[in-house]
């Protein structure tokens, strides 16, 4: 069976310009319970964090341990 | 990260805690105090730190037995009656004697929890009869203070590897597979006992939003633990008695009958109506709210807008930053205020739980399963209601249990073929080019468990919910395709789903007789007052199926007056008042 990829707006979203991933922080992406985040490189050669997988429990430890304030949990959308 | 590695190591411990949210983390603490000398891993599919129901704290304790308050016996009662009378009270006197202790170390801890003007612990009532319910001032820190202790106990702890299997020997534990979430490489476990606190099976029904991760219990909790058990031969009990909660609509989480209710907030139909005495949740107060939501009154909501603002702002403190904190999200989005409105209710997908309902893994009043040197403990051990401080005194019950066993035992040898196996099993999906992907198998599955197991339960739903999972199920053995290591995890959960969907057919057809209100209302059956009063057991028959048999109700230890038995019967207010 051939597979499509179907986009999906996530819930967590990274302020790159906060986010200190280029020093070497992976808060986020240790605490989360689901394992969704991830760090990523962005054109600009810096790195940041983000969500990589939509299965999120909108839980909240990744927004609340972040040191610099750069995630924002949002509620999925469908159930917002 | 998450591309697929080849790998596998292999590692002993004397006790090996599998799950570090709740239950895990105090087993793994007392069996390390008992003996320091001893080995004890904690190990955990996500990272303990911040895993778990608890993991972004709880607001308060929803069954202490607390001096001056209540009493052992009046809990194990409460209890008893509570679940039908199906109940070995022996695990619950057990929990009611040694939880104040536990209270008073989780104290020491730096856990806070509230006290009157007199210094004295300040329980509210909630349950139909005691009164039982704590709240925790600091709650938002629990997880953190846990960790500490964990960390100067010098624990073991491995994050991200998944259990996927138990090694047993006879009728013996032996240790656990494992599986790097992140990698792929596998793990394996020599242990003298296990520890199972792996949680609830929280994704079996599928929310009503239909967002797979939208679930009541932490979505990382899919089931491992029962599968696990189930597959080494472990009893499982009373499975039919799903966890069903009522729960504020589409966000899913508790509203909570618990901090509303000892606050004057309580639930109401459309009109605004009470129609339950009590808002504990029990099956019997989950029927009324099904008819309720059902009949012309519905829906269901609760009812906070009467009360004054500093009581307002007083809840809303504690449900905006514990617990599931975003809460506070949700409400804003949809422009809900506490003040004006009231908060649109509706039940949850199934599950099986013990913390909430009855249903789990077999176990005494050591957290002993029906396999030696194999304990459970925490909401899939089934010490019914058991809650948080279930999960921690029961915990703490097995993790001083195993360490004595452990000291008196050998590693048990087990079938290097069984390792084979479970490795081919675990890595089929990876060996296609292309196929089904995980999510696709678990919405299907949890799709099929909504249509046809969920009650109100009808025997010939039932009877096609088994056939369509067959199916499922052989698209999962043969077709299932994952990409990468995160996605492995993925089908990894889809498969305990599956089992567990087959479990919660089995034992909901093998119990004919209708018991505790909607969690197994069989409406094709009269209730039959003669067979009805006993435990149902699940095991992992010869043709590799589930089958099931009834085992007695143990003899009380406290006794029930006749009159007393019935007190959660009747939970919709009359109209008389
Ligand atoms: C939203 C919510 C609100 C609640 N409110 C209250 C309350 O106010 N008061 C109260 O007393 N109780 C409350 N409860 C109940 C209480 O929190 C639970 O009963 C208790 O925390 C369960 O503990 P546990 O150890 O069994 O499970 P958990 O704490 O959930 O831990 C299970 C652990 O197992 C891990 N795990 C799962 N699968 C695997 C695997 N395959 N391999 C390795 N690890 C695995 C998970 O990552 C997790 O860390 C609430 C529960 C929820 C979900
Ligand atoms: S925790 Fe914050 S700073 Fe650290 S990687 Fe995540 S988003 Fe970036
Ligand atoms: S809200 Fe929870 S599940 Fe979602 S990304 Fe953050 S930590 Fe992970």
């Amino acid at each position: 069976m051939p597979l499509a990829q179907s986009s999906t707006s996530v819930p967590v979203v990274v302020n790159d310009d906060l986010c200190i991933a280029d020093k070497g922080c992976t808060v986020c992406v240790e605490v989360c319970p689901l394992d969704v985040l991830r760090i990523t490189d962005m054109a600009d050669g810096r790195k940041t964090a983000h969500m990589e997988y939509d299965e999120c429990w909108y839980c909240m430890p990744c927004e609340a341990d972040c040191p610099t304030g750069a995630v924002k949990v949002n509620l999925p959308y469908l159930l917002k | 990260m998450d591309e697929i590695k080849e790998g596998i190591e292999q590692i002993e411990c004397d006790v090996l805690v599998i799950g570090g949210g709740t239950a895990g983390p105090m087993a793994a603490l007392k069996a390390k105090r008992k003996n320091p000398k001893a080995n004890v891993i904690l190990l955990d599919k996500a990272n303990v730190k911040r895993s778990g129901a608890i993991s972004m704290g709880m607001d308060g304790l929803n069954n202490s037995v607390i001096p001056g308050y209540a009493t052992p016996e009046q809990y194990t009662k409460e209890i008893t009656i509570a679940n039908d009378g199906i109940c070995d009270q022996a695990a619950v006197y057990r929990y009611a004697e040694e939880c104040y202790g536990i209270i008073q170390e989780l104290d020491s801890f730096g856990i806070r929890f509230q006290k009157d003007n007199n210094g004295e612990y300040d329980v509210k009532k909630v349950h139909h009869i005691g009164t039982y319910v704590l709240p925790m001032p600091n709650g938002d820190t629990v997880k953190k203070a846990l960790y500490r202790q964990l960390r100067k106990s010098r624990i073991n702890i491995v994050n991200r590897y998944m259990a996927t299997r138990l090694l047993t020997s006879g009728d013996r534990v032996a240790g656990a597979i494992c599986v790097n979430t992140r990698s792929a490489e596998f793990l394996v476990v020599k242990a003298k006992a296990v520890i199972m606190c792996l949680g609830a099976a929280g994704r079996l029904g599928l929310p009503t939003s239909g967002y797979l991760y939208g679930t009541y219990e932490n979505a990382a909790n899919s089931g491992e633990g029962y599968a696990m058990a189930y597959h080494a031969g472990a009893a499982l009990a009373n499975l039919e008695c799903y966890q069903i909660n009522p729960l504020i609509k589409d966000y899913n989480g508790p509203a909570c009958a618990y901090v509303a209710g000892p606050l004057g907030g309580y639930t109401t139909n459309a009109g605004g109506d009470r129609f339950i005495e009590c808002d504990y949740w029990s099956g019997q107060m989950m029927q009324e709210f099904y008819d309720e939501l059902q009949s012309g009154n519905g829906p269901v909501f609760l009812k906070l807008n009467h009360l004054a603002e500093e009581t307002i702002s007083e809840i809303e403190r504690i449900l905006h930053i514990v617990e599931r904190p975003t809460r506070g999200h949700f409400h804003e989005g949809r422009g809900t205020d506490y003040r004006k409105q009231m908060i649109e209710m509706h039940i949850s997908e199934i599950g099986f739980c013990s913390g909430h309902s009855a249903s789990g893994v077999y176990v005494d009043e050591n957290a002993r399963t029906t396999i030696k040197g194999l304990y459970a403990a925490g909401d899939m051990a089934n010490v019914p209601h058991n809650y948080m401080l279930g999960a921690f005194t029961n915990g703490a019950i097995a993790g001083e249990d195993a360490i004595d066993y452990a000291a008196d035992v050998d590693f048990a040898a087990f079938d290097e073929a069984d390792i084979l196996a479970e490795k081919t099993r675990v890595l089929a999906p990876t060996r296609r080019d292309d196929g089904v992907p995980p999510n696709q198998i678990e919405y299907k599955t949890r799709r099929l468990v909504n249509d046809y197991l969920q009650p109100p339960k009808v025997t010939a739903k039932m009877e096609l919910a088994q056939q369509r999972l067959a199916e499922v199920r052989d698209d999962m053995n043969n077709a299932m395709y994952v990409s990468n290591a995160h996605e492995l995890m993925r089908s990894l959960e889809a498969a305990s789903i599956l089992d567990c969907a087959d479990m919660a057919a089995h034992a909901s057809l093998y119990r004919t007789e209708s018991r505790w209100g909607l969690y197994h209302n069989r409406v094709d059956y009269e209730r039959n007052d003669k067979d009805w009063f006993c435990h149902t057991l699940l095991t992992k028959g010869k043709n590799n199926s589930p089958t099931s048999r009834k085992e007695a109700v143990k003899p009380y230890i406290v006794d029930i007056a006749d009159d007393e038995k019935d007190a959660y019967n009747h939970q919709r207010v009359t109209a008389a008042e």
